[in-house]
């Protein structure tokens, strides 16, 4: 099966300059109880969006209209927290296609990998000039190429490299899964499971 | 080949393949899942038309979204009914075996799994839960998963994972009077913030732990992945065989003899590099509480608050943290009210847990105005509890003992804290609404947990101690 294509994105970008930014606050447990993937993107940082009354916070970030695109470009350590992998599927679903930080948790991030969002990777001090860029002028664009590697400020032409598993730069590519992959070589795991039945 | 860690010995024995340029296929020994990550994993699997291919490796229990009242009846809210009815299904349809709600075996994932015997040394476990690393207190690598990957489990028994990096963390010296293993993790956390140990895999060592029950290494371990860590193990030792040695499906098992021979040699080796090494001092330790919104925020009870200049770039996320918290920069939180007390979860509701709160209150009344809730982390630690008397202990002194499950940890089912009230609670996570929409949490032992309980407000328990 299939999971969406991943190549170059170039697109506007929404700030979230906020640190350890955990999964409950992008998609809180009480949504949890649904039983497919579809439809988290409306709960999105639901707490942060309204108030308790269900009442729209203007002030924050996805309600201000300057700011729209498909890149979240968020403060470091983000995802850390609960691994519901509901917090990529809200992510997703909402319409972004990459998250840009200077860290992310671990699980936040294989969980991306596995769903198309390409999580980006760059040092403290760019992201905080991106984010300062993006709050000073929401139209700044930004351009990722994950073949190449590279994340390009459009309106300066700066451009970086960022980090990925070639294995899963691949997949992303080709749109590839790792459960495919895994059913592949179901035999080779049977030849392990025999070697190691004495094991316990 | 030279020195290896622990970490090492168990992770290199279960790579069935090493990808070029990526992740290792890494075989999994013992599989769990509960009712909130797994059923879009199952439809996965139904829409790719293929089955479990070790259903027996796999186990289920219903915990994150159960009530912890009346479990007998039907559950009222329709959507989390739903979900537990699915996970039902679910099993069912694929052969997997399956604890659900008045199941004598049922209980929180964490906490059924060691207690069965399912969390044997030296083997592989993941879990569609972070919590997952409270599994390395037996010696285990055990590490939480998305939904993706536990189809990828139930597909084919083994993970695509990168081998992560490898951290030890010495805990010298003997703890003080009042303080618990929930401290030394909440302490740890402090030091090295909520995201220092990500990307690494943690084992702990020292005197400070091995002097530790398996019920206290595994508090330790379970908050490994608060600090970021892929998960935290601790050498196997007597403490490990002993307990283990008490569950029957274990001890009968004819070859336990030559397992017990295979766990001696689950250490790391003389000599093995770690790359990151820490160093703490028990002595040093006080009683533990947070005052913000992720568990590094935590400090001495009787300390005060930092001040938002130390916070540097943090500065921002600080002061938006004490904001929603109701605190200051710099203030004392030392007797200040509380609301609510939150015994229980994968953390502290063990059989220990329940003791330490119940000869606590022991002979003392709970505090008139403070809700509390003691929820058991399985049902075998509520029967337990009753056999010892602890039931009766708490409702002489006010409390109430509740049925097992999540509870208010993520306060899925009905166990809510209001929004802007204080709970001091037992649980691994303080961020914001995580208890409630709006509510606040403050981490710490069940100790500090029972003086709040009996006070009313933020108290040193070492202070209530008696001797
Ligand atoms: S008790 Fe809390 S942390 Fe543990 S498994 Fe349940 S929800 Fe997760």
């Amino acid at each position: 099966m299939s999971k969406l294509k991943f190549n170059i994105l170039e697109s506007t970008c929404v700030p979230l300059p906020l640190e350890n930014t955990d999964t409950d606050q992008i998609i809180p447990a009480r949504f949890l109880s649904a039983i497919s993937r579809e439809g988290f993107g409306e709960n999105l940082f639901r707490d942060w969006r309204y108030d308790k009354a269900g009442n729209k916070n203007e002030e924050f970030v996805l309600n201000d209209p300057k700011f729209r695109g498909e890149i979240l470009v968020a403060g470091k350590n983000f995802g850390c927290g609960s691994s519901r992998e509901h917090a990529v599927w809200a992510i997703a679903d909402y319409g972004f296609r990459a998250v840009v930080s200077s860290f992310f948790a671990d699980i936040f991030r294989n969980n991306s990998l596995n769903n198309g969002l390409l999580p980006v990777v760059v040092p403290e001090e760019f992201l905080k000039r991106l984010l300062a860029m993006i709050l000073e002028d929401p139209g700044t664009k930004v351009r990722i190429d994950l073949e190449k590697q590279d994340l390009t400020l459009l309106p300066t032409g700066e451009s970086l490299k960022f980090e990925i598993n070639p294995y899963k730069k691949e997949c992303l590519l080709k749109g590839l899964d790792d459960i495919d992959y895994l059913l592949n070589i179901r035999e080779m795991i049977t030849a392990y499971e025999f070697r190691n039945t004495l094991r316990q | 080949m030279g020195p290896a860690t622990l970490f090492d010995k168990i992770w290199d024995i279960h790579v069935v393949r090493s990808i070029e340029g990526g992740p290792d296929v890494l075989y999994i020994d013992r599989h769990f899942i509960h009712e909130v990550t797994s059923p879009q994993a199952f439809d996965g699997l139904r829409a790719r038309g293929i089955t479990v291919f070790r259903p027996g490796k796999t186990t289920a229990t219903a915990d994150h979204n159960i009530p912890t009242r009346e479990q007998e009846l039907p559950i009222k809210d329709e959507l989390s009914r739903k979900q537990v009815e699915t996970l039902n299904h679910n099993c069912s349809e694929f052969g997997i075996e399956y604890f659900g709600l008045n199941h004598p075996k049922n209980g929180i994932v964490h906490v059924v799994g060691p207690e069965l015997g399912y969390t044997l040394p030296g083997t592989t476990i993941v879990c569609g839960d972070s919590h997952t690393s409270t599994h390395g207190a037996f010696g285990t690598i055990a590490f939480g998963i998305g939904t993706s990957e536990v189809e990828m489990v139930l597909a084919s028994q083994c993970v695509l994972q990168p081998k992560p990096k490898k951290m030890k963390i010495t805990v010298n010296g003997s703890l003080q009077k009042g303080v618990t293993a929930k401290d030394i993790i909440l302490y740890i956390i402090s030091k090295i913030s909520a995201g220092g140990a990500t990307g690494f895999f943690v084992e702990y060592c020292g005197a400070a732990i091995e002097a530790l029950s398996m019920e206290g290494r595994m508090t330790v371990c379970n908050m490994s992945i608060e600090m970021g860590a892929r998960g935290g193990l601790i050498a196997p030792d007597f403490t490990t065989y002993e307990y283990l040695n008490r569950i029957p499906s274990v001890e009968s098992r004819p070859d336990f003899k030559s397992l017990l021979l295979r766990w001696r040699s689950l250490k790391s080796d003389e000599g093995a590099v770690f790359d990151r090494e820490l160093e703490f001092d028990a002595s040093k330790i006080r009683p533990m509480i947070t005052f913000g919104t992720n568990p590094g925020m935590g400090m001495a009870i009787d300390d005060t608050i930092p001040d938002a200049e130390s916070q540097g770039e943090g500065k921002a996320s600080f002061l938006k943290s004490l904001d929603y918290m109701g605190f200051k920069p710099g203030e004392k939180i030392l007797g200040y009210p509380i609301d609510y007390v939150f015994l229980g979860s994968c953390t502290n509701g063990r059989i220990e847990d329940l003791r330490a709160f119940a000869q606590f209150v022991k002979g003392r009344k709970k505090a008139p105005g403070v809700t509390a809730l003691i929820v058991p982390g399985s049902k075998r630690v509520e029967q337990q509890a009753i056999r010892e008397g602890l039931d009766k202990i708490l409702k002489d002194a006010g409390f109430e003992l509740r049925q097992p499950g999540c509870s208010s940890c993520l306060a899925m089912n009905e166990d809510k804290i209001p929004a802007g009230k204080y709970a001091v609670s037992t649980s691994n996570r303080n961020f914001e609404g995580r208890q409630g929409p709006g509510s606040r949490t403050l981490l710490a032992s069940p100790l500090t947990a029972a003086a709040a309980a009996i006070t009313g407000k933020i108290t040193n328990p070492a202070d209530l101690l008696k001797n």
